[in-house]
């Protein structure tokens, strides 16, 4: 307890790092409503809607990146159902979306309407308070947390380590995507929810409103690198990668490594839960095919394409898988999953640390050279 | 019970891995009162019916230090598993002084109550600095949360120079710990253990790969360390153990062969049999 909390946290970048934080902030914040709002829709710099959505829903994959990076990059622990984190978050916030419409849905009912469709009559238990936006941002966060604490304690005080937990995740995401799918579950069967009106009672579609979203993502993102950034500078991060490393090693010297386990595997579901919150009314959207084992596996591409253990690198991985996919899918759609595929056997064949790695080496040879 | 399964343990809360953080601890505290430091009693493991320790029975007193030989396959490093927790055994009684029933704890909490271990293969955090290493061994309280909050006092970055003054790799301690010589290695694992302040180390073959003039000096080290700990170290190299001096146990098919000291051993007609074969 030498330094006070938040200076450690302010040391947990350098002064690099924190100037480009605050121009990726400054950029959200500020450019891009510029943008947006103030230049005119034909001109070369406006910031269109679906730049903002694109930019938006690639903010909230990084989040998820940077959560996979903990877990995968720093504990060693590579999940293969992080999707399903992401879509409970999701699903927690569609739930205040969904009440929200209010009677302006197609029956005009103050159920929603997949349950006028199953001819219920009244809202399920577990509906119960969905229409406060304060509990709905609680189950955000507690309904990932307590899947991934029950789960987790489970799998990892029976040592279920290595390629055997990451077929149980994936195994754990697919179930869910099949228990999401019966309409009898209660969360809108495969049509999931959509038709969101508004938050707080503002449109949802309004271009003040996709600004405010795509600024608090912006704002999550990068409170998630810094916290993120402290987290494996600590102690804690250090026995952390001393588990990843030599676990018996770290048993004898007495920890006890299933409460660290437990400790960045639930982090990082809650993490991964906000990112769904927040992607949910910036796309308008979520169904059960947010759980299905591809999304999860796509996750873990675009962190090792970044670079595992960097932090950094996963945003830059989902940026790039990202983009190329909007783009390949515009212009190739049937080649995508072989890109993707081609993209994650070169990484792992050539490029083992990522683009970060690649971006280090050639920095190295030029200050070698020089 | 079937001893090759690893039983999970761990579903304690996290306190109670370690007497001083809780004080209501199951077996109750060190007692090393009656001089008896490691108590064996007709320790069995069976792997498949193979029997890796037969009735085994050992006794290390308070401040003794110990050398443990027996050809390939005897039980020596099933001993030691069975000592830290990570092999129960099927039957037998394993104390840690007067109190302290080994067999009802997990690895985390046997290191909490103050034995130490040295793997065959020295095993360190590579990607970690010399320093870390140190460091991550340290006494202190290791549940999570304080690990969150930590942050090293004077003291305590005092205890890791002094500590690395002694493995003599003060001058290393900013280098990766993978960047080291096997050597080097072996000493920093040694150094780990001294870190956490120990009253029992075990150390399998923790002179294997160095040079003599560093095998003499590991001798010394663990001569000087008799007396405030136990020790107990298995080897094979026999002018080491010479060096160490002190009682010998020598292990043959999971049971004690022979006692006593390294002449006595040496001549007993059973252990050159053994050593020779018939």
């Amino acid at each position: 307890m030498r330094k006070p909390f938040i200076i450690r946290l302010l040391s947990a970048l350098d002064s690099k790092q924190w100037l480009a934080l605050g121009i990726f902030l400054a950029f959200a914040l500020i450019a891009v409503p510029i943008l947006h709002l103030a230049v005119p829709e034909d001109s070369a710099f406006h910031f269109s809607t679906y730049m903002i959505t694109l930019i938006g829903k690639i903010m909230c994959y990084a989040l998820v990146a940077v959560a996979m990076d903990l877990i995968w990059g720093y504990g060693g622990i590579l999940s293969l159902g992080h999707g399903l984190f992401f879509a409970l978050g999701g699903y927690a916030f569609g739930m205040y979306l969904m009440r929200q419409i209010g009677r302006d849905g197609s029956y005009q009912s103050d159920l929603p309407d997949f349950m006028v469709f199953l001819d219920w009559k009244e809202l399920p238990w577990f509906w119960v308070g969905s229409d406060h936006i304060g509990w709905a941002a609680f189950l955000v966060v507690a309904v990932p947390a307590l899947v991934a604490f029950v789960f987790g304690y489970f799998a990892f005080r029976s040592r279920i380590k290595g390629v055997y937990f990451s077929i149980i995740t994936q195994a754990l995401t697919y179930a869910a995507m099949l228990l999401f799918f019966r309409n009898e579950t209660g969360f809108g069967g495969n049509n999931g929810f959509t038709d969101f009106k508004r938050i707080l009672g503002f449109p949802i579609t309004s271009s003040e409103m996709r600004l405010v979203l795509f600024g608090l993502t912006a704002i999550m993102l990068a409170v998630t690198l810094v916290f993120s950034a402290w987290l494996v500078k600590s102690k804690f991060g250090r026995v952390l990668t001393a588990i990843r490393d030599a676990e018996s090693r770290v048993m004898f010297i007495g920890y006890n490594p299933l409460w660290y386990k437990l400790t960045i595997w639930v982090i990082s579901a809650v993490l991964c839960g906000i990112a769904g919150a927040l992607y949910v009314p910036l796309v308008g959207i979520i169904n059960p095919s947010e759980m299905s084992p591809a999304n999860s596996i796509e996750i873990a591409i675009w962190v090792a394409v970044g670079g595992r253990g960097t932090l950094i690198g996963p945003i830059i991985g989902a940026f790039v898988v990202n983009l190329a996919k909007s783009w390949f899918t515009v212009s190739f759609p049937e080649y995508w999953l072989f890109f993707l595929g081609l993209l994650f056997i070169v990484v792992t064949l050539m490029l083992p640390q990522g683009l970060v790695g690649l971006w280090k080496k050639v920095m190295k040879k030029e200050g070698a050279a020089a | 019970m079937n001893a090759t399964v690893e039983t999970p343990l761990d579903d304690r809360p996290e306190g109670s891995d370690g007497i001083d953080q809780m004080g209501h601890f199951v077996t109750g505290e060190l007692d090393l009162s009656h001089g008896v430091a490691l108590y064996l009693e007709d320790i069995t493991v069976s792997f498949d019916g193979f029997k890796a320790l037969n009735n085994l029975n050992l006794e290390i007193n308070a401040g003794e230090l110990r050398c443990i030989i027996g050809p390939n396959g005897a039980g020596k490093t099933t001993m030691m598993d069975v000592i830290t927790g990570k092999t129960r055994p099927d039957s037998g009684k394993a104390f840690f002084g007067q109190t302290i029933d080994l067999t009802r704890l997990t690895e985390p909490e046997i290191a909490h109550v103050g034995i130490g271990r040295k793997f065959q293969k020295p095993t360190i955090f590579e990607q970690h600095t010399v320093f870390e290493n140190l460091e991550l061994a340290m006494k202190t309280d290791k549940r999570v949360w304080k690990s969150l909050m930590a942050w090293l006092s004077g003291d305590e970055r005092d205890s890791i120079s002094d500590t690395l003054k002694l493995i003599r790799l003060n001058g290393e301690a900013d280098r990766p710990a993978g960047l080291l010589s096997h050597g080097q290695k072996q000493w920093l694992e040694i150094g780990m253990l001294l870190m956490q302040e120990p009253k029992l180390l075990l150390l399998d073959e923790p002179v294997a790969g160095m040079t003599d003039d560093e095998t003499m000096r590991t001798a010394e080290l663990f001569v000087s360390l008799a007396g405030k700990h136990s020790l107990v170290v298995v080897e094979h190299d026999m002018a080491f153990v010479e060096k160490l001096g002190g009682l010998v146990t020598v292990l043959h098919e999971g049971s004690v062969l022979a006692e006593g000291d390294l002449a006595t051993v040496q001549n007993d007609q059973r252990v050159i049999e053994v050593y020779l074969g018939r």
